[in-house]
């Protein structure tokens, strides 16, 4: 018995490390890759690896909907985007130095701020000794529903929901308001305007 | 602190890292936003990973189970997911009014158009 939940234990550990490898390269060659169709092809990609990780670590409400918004939606929405703007990045003008000893020093900053951060699955880290022992126990007795992530969604959470869907009606406003059709003479009117100033 | 142990954090920095460097050396504006959103999935990632425990289930309560995974991180995500694409849309909206605007999604090719574009009114002025 002990044996097999050890082995059940390394096998976990290691879905993860294998997975969470294949999406530092799918991000890798995202930014290498010079074809957009290609790039918006490796982020599904990378996206569906973000889902079957949130599935590893157990986060399967997120897993659903990194797949389902994340993997799909995006993706739609990018190659609706390629098509209406052309298909190839440019060659970059100047060597990305700079870019690269930026990201290199803040990555080294936050790898030496990770050294003091709790160990992988310490049942001792602070993030499980807040609040989190209380929605598991008391949660689905308050509400009858035995998914915490929804009791917590819904009922703990309901307005941080309600101020979610406000953040997306209002960016649904912005791109009707962006793509809406113009009528061209006023465009014009306003292209006059410009060049008499 | 082993390899085992912090390998997840490392990760979730190098995704991160690529995510910032795409957006900041890339002049392509959709490739900057696919950059945004590699950072934005690492950031899903710092938040969910703390959050699992080795030989836990998810957080779905049922008799025979007795250690779960803490899920507000998940609930928080699950906002952040959605907020994301949202953020996407609408900047994605922005880059073709800016295709439409300039005729090109590169920013270096933008800036010169903008230049250009200050520097003659603002002579006519001058000479006035």
């Amino acid at each position: 018995m002990a044996t097999g939940s050890r082995s059940v234990i390394i096998l976990e550990e290691l879905t993860a490390v294998v997975l969470l490898t294949l999406m530092g390269a799918a991000a890798i060659g995202v930014a290498r890759q010079r074809n957009l169709f290609g790039v918006v092809l490796l982020s599904g990609i990378y996206s569906f690896l973000m889902a079957t990780v949130m599935v590893v670590l157990d986060a399967v409400d997120v897993a659903m909907t990194e797949a389902a918004v994340g993997a799909g939606i995006s993706t739609v929405l990018l190659l609706g985007a390629i098509h209406l703007t052309g298909g190839t990045e440019s060659k970059p003008i100047h060597r990305p130095w700079l870019p690269l000893f930026v990201v290199t020093v803040t990555g080294a900053m936050l790898v030496y701020g990770t050294l003091g951060l709790p160990a992988f699955s310490d049942p001792q880290a602070p993030i499980h000794q807040h609040v989190a022992p209380r929605y598991l126990t008391e949660g689905p007795e308050k509400t009858g529903v035995p998914n915490v992530v929804t009791v917590v969604l819904a009922s703990y959470r309901g307005f941080d929901t309600l101020g979610e869907t406000f953040v997306v009606f209002t960016a649904g406003i912005g791109v009707i308001a962006l793509l809406r059709r113009r009528n061209p003479r006023r465009t014009q009117d306003r292209d006059g305007e410009g060049d008499r100033s | 602190m082993t390899l085992a142990s912090h390998f997840s954090y490392w990760v979730t920095v190098l995704l991160l890292m690529v995510g910032l460097f795409i957006v900041i050396a890339r002049d392509n504006l959709i490739k900057k936003l696919i950059g945004l959103g590699i950072f934005q999935t690492a950031v899903y990632l710092l938040y969910i990973a703390p959050g699992k425990l080795i030989g836990g289930v998810a957080p779905i309560i049922g008799g025979q189970f007795a250690v779960y995974s803490n899920p507000l991180p998940h609930v928080l995500i699950l906002t952040a997911i959605v907020v994301g694409v949202a953020t996407l849309a609408l900047g994605l909206a922005l880059v073709v009014r800016i295709k439409e605007a300039y005729g090109s999604i590169d920013e270096d090719e933008i800036l010169a158009m903008d230049a250009r574009d200050d520097t003659s009114p603002v002579a006519d002025r001058d000479g006035s």
